[in-house]
């Protein structure tokens, strides 16, 4: 059997998690999801949807709010009790972290990240280095494998089965509960569109120049429903806030379509925007690397192209 | 206050990789070296607390003979001292290293309050040594941190993950890793770099495990694209783009 963490917060499914149940069916028959946390125990229909036939559901008082540290007890607990094959999650800041404390508890290894998984002895797996730009053969030592699944390796498909609920109490230790959440709030300091969510992303690197010409890319975003992103140099030059950032320090997007205004490619930015389903490119350098990754690339300057194209844009529109 | 920042030596590469004819490494035959981007974040952090309360700042890495040149460039930043265990140059799994790391920090005779690693390495990315330590030491652990306030051995910590900023508290000692974006580092003065080459380095040999996690070949990831279709130059190939944007369903 191969045990599933299925991530939400506070009831609202982590969608990613649907890859991770879709990848444990590709490896075995029999697939259980876990919730932590009462608020999960909503999410029965849609892990069965995806496959599942049974989800756990990890109870205590003191889990509501993310609580990685409980959440690796409780999995080490279920683990204990039924023994699978595997343990997986999504390949998400908070899927590696949560299988990181359990592979620590169980004192086991943990693959973070892959994009094939292979069980057997030693389990043998194909993960990311590099923020994906580099793919690591590794094998996995251990009996029972740990492993997140890398982001966008694989595509969630519904193989719908019966689910059943089994809830559990969790016996956590005093140090699990010593990390307290005082709040939470949305974004504060981005104020368009999220860029996690946003089907269309217009990104500014040094070839803007400067903070006052991503006025041209702010326009543009706003008439696609948009939002506005942009390369680390950016950042650095305080010329846009953090939030904004794309890349492997800053987040990972994968919109519909990717808009890259004077970026030229590096690595770390690109490990940000591969997963894209289309990459245009507007850039003066016929030879940037991004061109390797984009779809389209028209060469030209920026401050020349976006305003021709908001321009074209609002035509269309009437 | 004493602070620990634990570092990661790492190729700086550029837009494409090139391997090593065993397919094992990367050829570093032409890159430069340094520290991976969040933990330059964490030592600026160290360094601004131990300027704010006084104490000290401790750098511990694993890694080749070479690592005392990222030691020696954080050493200017204004940390106080660095511990270095040596490897032969080959990677170590991620609980060997993390075995190493709380074996040294465990024959400390400074007992640190604040433990800070970088959120995650930038050639690895195993996310889980800065846990591995946090559970031997029995201590706390707070991640993806983005701004950090630390009074009266209280650690008040934003961390945001997605599009939700959730505000942690924690006691000290703790160990807290943090994101691009906490602060922005410093770039080593002369007179930093100068003092940095008589600040003390500790060397330490780490006897090496046998690795659960282990590495067999590299390989390059495909890229999703084979390579861009210019649509043509400046503002004539706007037509063909809006087309393009018909085409993928964003313009009706």
């Amino acid at each position: 059997m191969i045990l599933v963490l299925v991530d939400h917060d506070r009831g609202e499914l982590d969608p990613l998690s649907l890859r991770a149940l879709t990848a444990a069916r590709k490896i075995s028959t029999d697939v259980h999801a876990v919730v932590i946390g009462n608020d999960g125990a909503a999410l029965s229909d849609i892990c069965g949807e995806y496959g599942a036939t049974k989800l756990h559901v990890a109870q205590h008082p003191e889990i509501t709010d993310y609580t990685p540290a409980a959440s690796g007890r409780a999995l080490a607990q279920l683990v204990n009790s039924l023994k699978p094959e595997a343990v997986l999650a999504a390949g998400s800041p908070r899927g590696n972290e949560q299988l990181a404390h359990l592979a620590t508890i169980l004192d086991l290894p943990m693959a973070a990240e892959c994009s094939e998984i292979t069980l057997g002895n030693p389990h043998s797996v194909v993960r990311a280095r590099w923020a994906a730009n580099l793919m690591e053969q590794a094998l996995v030592h251990s009996e029972l494998l740990i492993a997140t699944v890398l982001a966008f390796a694989v595509e969630a498909e519904a193989s719908p089965a019966a689910i059943a609920i089994s809830n559990f109490d969790v016996v956590l230790e005093p140090i699990d509960l010593q990390v307290r959440i005082l709040g939470r709030g949305g974004e504060a300091e981005r104020s368009g569109a999220s860029l996690t969510d946003a089907k269309v992303i217009v990104s500014g690197g040094r070839g803007v120049g400067g903070p006052e010409a991503f006025s041209l890319l702010e326009e543009l975003a706003a008439l696609l429903d948009g939002a506005v992103g942009c390369s680390r140099v950016v950042t650095s030059s305080g010329w846009r806030p953090h939030a904004e950032q794309v890349g492997q320090t800053g987040t990972k997007v994968a919109p519909d379509l990717y808009i890259a205004a004077g970026i030229s490619g590096a690595m770390q930015h690109i490990a940000g925007c591969k997963n894209s389903k289309t990459i245009v490119v507007i850039n003066t350098d016929p030879e940037a690397p991004i061109l390797a990754y984009a779809d389209y690339a028209i060469i030209g300057d920026l401050h020349k192209v976006l305003p021709a194209l908001t321009q074209a844009i609002k035509a269309t529109k009437g | 206050m004493d602070i620990l920042v634990c570092l990661k030596r790492v190729p700086l590469a550029g837009s494409t990789f090139l391997l090593t004819p065993d397919s094992r490494d990367i050829n570093t035959d032409f890159l430069g070296f340094g520290i991976s981007p969040h933990e330059e974040n964490a030592v600026e952090a160290g360094v601004q607390l131990v300027e704010q309360l006084g104490g000290t700042l401790t750098l511990l890495t694993l890694g080749p003979t070479d690592a005392e040149e990222q030691l020696r460039t954080q050493l200017a930043i204004g940390a106080t001292r660095g511990i270095l265990l040596e490897t032969e140059g080959e990677d170590w799994d991620p609980q060997a290293t993390a075995a190493a790391l709380v074996e040294a920090i465990n024959a400390e005779e400074t007992k640190f309050d604040l433990i800070l690693f970088g959120a995650e390495s930038a050639d690895s990315a195993g996310y889980q040594i800065h846990i591995r330590v946090a559970h031997a030491l029995s201590r706390p652990i707070v991640t993806n941190v983005k701004t950090m306030k630390i009074e009266n051995g209280v650690a008040q910590c934003e961390r945001a993950v997605g599009s939700v900023r959730e505000l942690y508290e924690t006691t000290l000692p703790a160990v807290i890793t943090v994101r691009d974006g906490l602060n922005i580092p410093r770039y080593p003065s002369v007179p930093g770099r100068i003092q940095a080459r008589k600040k003390p380095i500790e060397h330490k040999k780490p006897e090496p495990r046998v690795p659960k996690l282990e590495k067999v070949s590299l390989s390059v990831a495909p890229s999703n694209s084979a390579g861009a279709q210019i649509l043509g130059t400046g503002v004539e190939a706007v037509p063909a783009l809006v087309d393009v944007l018909r085409t993928i369903g964003v313009l009706a």
